[in-house]
């Protein structure tokens, strides 16, 4: 799992107006592994996504992605930054008056010169990656909650950033396809040797999927534990976090 | 003492010689049944306030929330009232459910806490909620100019798919009501003048009054107006519905900038196909004018002449100018409430509220500024 570091995140502090958030958090993801931010309802998982990703400025702190200062990016550094990483939102936010073809196209058509046909086969070999062959013509609408979420993968993969980050890929989905889901960010990450950073409470899949997670909390605004999952599980030193991991773990456990 | 039946659920309360009272219920306890059931046994409790209440449960065949809520009612009502209540005979799964709720706590509703803000605070609030609208809303214009600018100069990045579509939406398919509108417009208008001019034997001149009202005022106005209904509420639908569901924060990383990519083409688009529509509700406003002269008995030829005496190059093209604001208005403010959309399903609603009710405002001011500028200009 080992790679170089390439996300930093140094004491940043989190807050919507006056309301705190999270306070000075700092952990560092590791290039080609799958990172999860892991924590119950409400103890800013996706506060800090949002943090990660750009769309909120931390209120103190720094975020370097890949070398490039996330927070103080004026607009041509910004849409560098953006070129180096896809995100898939919780809902999936495909383009709803597209079809998936060209929902996948659109990055493609705005960052490269490659000629259309050109765009069309990379879109309709990512459609294939995440196992959609075949529902190019399709609108998001015609789709399961499922395979949007499989898309959303794929518009976030169209110009092959190095790094992926998943706002709750598994939250309502059945357990069939939350499986099949984890399957293909487990194989995407080793075949592509990508790096995820993924927002989950799901701890069935965190088991399959993780290499490190961290563990959010709501009273202390920051980090409770960081680690390997099965480590959390068995060894932490923080009953709480012991807890956590074995009452929602796997049903034979 | 009293008894009723409704539903089959039955209370019976009687006073015994020592001067206790002995309550019993018989039968279902459901969310249909407790309502009677609860009234009656408040009637009781109120006319005996004996101090200890027994209550016969054992004849509860079924209880769920209601009932439960029931018993404990009659719990507290007791011992506010300084008396008790024996509950005997309550099946073991009731007691046990009137048990876990009961745990330890007393249910009472949390008030609202209510923080009092006086007049001139409110006052100030609502100063500071229209500075802050008109800052994002200057900063808005600032940044369309900026992509419009850029859309100029380059006319190939702009999405010319999506601005055609949105032509049609906004321009072809709003046609025929602008036309059915407009021509109602000018034979309306041209009926009513007809009436008072007509006792002055001067019904010729409605041909006057209808050219300069519709060319100049009510043709880009009634087009605007109606635009603003149709296509800026759309926008600020369509583009609510993107910011709740995410789909703006997504365009944003992927380095999209939502005002290049969805407030461009609908405002190419509105500034294009307003002009247009207005010439339409023209030229329509005009003919309903005429069919009232015809019926009046002027053949068309002496209306043609005498809208050409009174109408000057001017009119037409102040009001075509006009719609070229317009336009832009409806479809920019449109936007803008769309992007500005809270989160959650009535947020949208509001939004497109906003949306159509900020654009006929602006559509009212822009519309007086013209006026003066066009005295001003002698046009």
């Amino acid at each position: 799992m080992a790679g170089e570091s390439i996300i930093q995140v140094e004491n940043v502090t989190a807050a919507y107006d006056s309301e705190v958030i999270l306070s000075q958090v700092s952990f560092e993801v590791y290039a080609g592994e799958v990172f999860v931010i892991l924590g119950g309802s409400g103890c800013g998982k996706s506060t800090l996504l949002k943090h990660l990703i750009g769309l909120n400025r931390p209120a103190v702190g720094t975020i370097r992605i890949d070398g490039a200062d996330v927070v103080g990016a004026e607009r041509q550094e910004r849409s560098e930054i953006l070129r180096k990483f896809g995100v898939m939102y919780q809902s999936g936010a495909l383009f709803g008056s597209m079809t998936l073809l060209e929902n996948i196209c659109l990055p493609l058509e705005e960052f490269t010169d490659l000629p259309p046909e050109a765009i069309r086969l990379v879109a309709l070999m990512k459609l294939k990656q995440v196992g959609l062959a075949g529902f190019d013509n399709h609108l998001p609408a015609e789709l399961s909650g499922g395979m949007q979420k499989r898309a959303a993968i794929a518009r976030a993969m169209a110009l092959d950033p190095r790094i992926l980050f998943l706002d709750e890929p598994s939250a309502g989905l059945d357990p069939i396809t939350s499986a099949e889901l984890d399957e293909l960010i487990v194989s995407l990450a080793r075949n592509l040797k990508m790096t995820f950073v993924i927002v989950s409470h799901e701890l069935a899949s965190i088991f399959t999927i993780a290499d490190r997670v961290i563990m959010l909390d709501k009273k202390v605004k920051g980090i409770v534990a960081t680690g390997r999952p099965s480590d959390l599980r068995d060894h932490s030193d923080n009953p709480w976090v012991r807890q956590f991991f074995s009452r929602q773990a796997a049903p034979d456990g | 003492m009293a008894s009723a039946a409704q539903n089959s659920t039955m209370l019976r309360a009687d006073t015994a010689g020592d001067g206790s009272t002995r309550l019993s219920i018989v039968g279902r306890l459901d969310a249909t049944t407790t309502g009677a059931v609860w009234r009656q046994a408040m009637q009781v409790l109120a006319r005996v306030k004996t101090a200890t209440v027994i209550l016969d449960a054992s004849g509860i065949e079924y209880c769920d929330g209601a009932g439960i809520a029931l018993l404990i009612h009659l719990r507290t009502q007791q011992s506010a009232d300084g008396g008790g209540l024996e509950i005997h005979g309550l099946h073991p799964e009731f007691q046990e459910l009137l048990h876990d709720i009961t745990d330890g706590e007393t249910l009472a509703v949390s008030l609202p806490v209510e923080v009092e803000t006086s007049f001139a605070e409110q006052i100030g609030k609502a100063v500071v909620e229209l500075l802050q609208d008109i800052r994002t809303v200057i900063s808005f214009v600032g940044e369309l100019f900026l992509a419009m600018a850029h859309a100029a100069r380059h006319p190939r990045r702009v999405r010319w798919r999506d601005t055609l579509k949105i032509a049609e939406a906004l321009g072809v398919d709003a046609l025929p009501i602008i036309l059915l509108i407009g021509f109602l417009m000018g034979l309306i208008m041209a009926f009513q003048a007809a009436i008072p001019l007509g006792q002055f034997g001067a019904q010729i001149f409605v041909a006057n009054l209808i050219g300069l009202a519709i060319l100049r005022e009510l043709g880009p106005l009634m087009t605007a107006i109606v635009l603003a209904g149709r296509s800026g509420s759309a926008f600020a639908a369509e583009i609510g519905t993107m910011k709740v569901r995410e789909e703006i924060d997504a365009l944003k990383t992927m380095g999209l900038e939502p005002v290049r990519f969805l407030v461009v083409p609908r405002v190419i688009a509105a500034l294009v196909m307003t002009p247009l529509l207005t010439i339409f509700a023209d030229l329509v406003g005009l003919m309903g004018g005429s069919v009232v002269l015809l019926s009046l008995g002027f053949p068309l030829i002496t209306f043609f002449h005498q809208l050409q005496t009174a109408v000057t190059y001017g009119s037409p093209v102040g009001g075509i100018v006009k719609s070229f604001f317009f336009g832009i208005l409806v479809a920019a403010i449109g936007c803008l409430r769309g992007l500005q959309t809270k989160n959650g399903a009535s947020a949208v609603g509001e939004s497109t509220t906003r949306a159509v009710v900020s654009a006929i405002v602006l559509i009212v001011i822009t519309d007086g500024i013209f006026s003066v500028i066009y005295y001003y200009l002698w046009v």
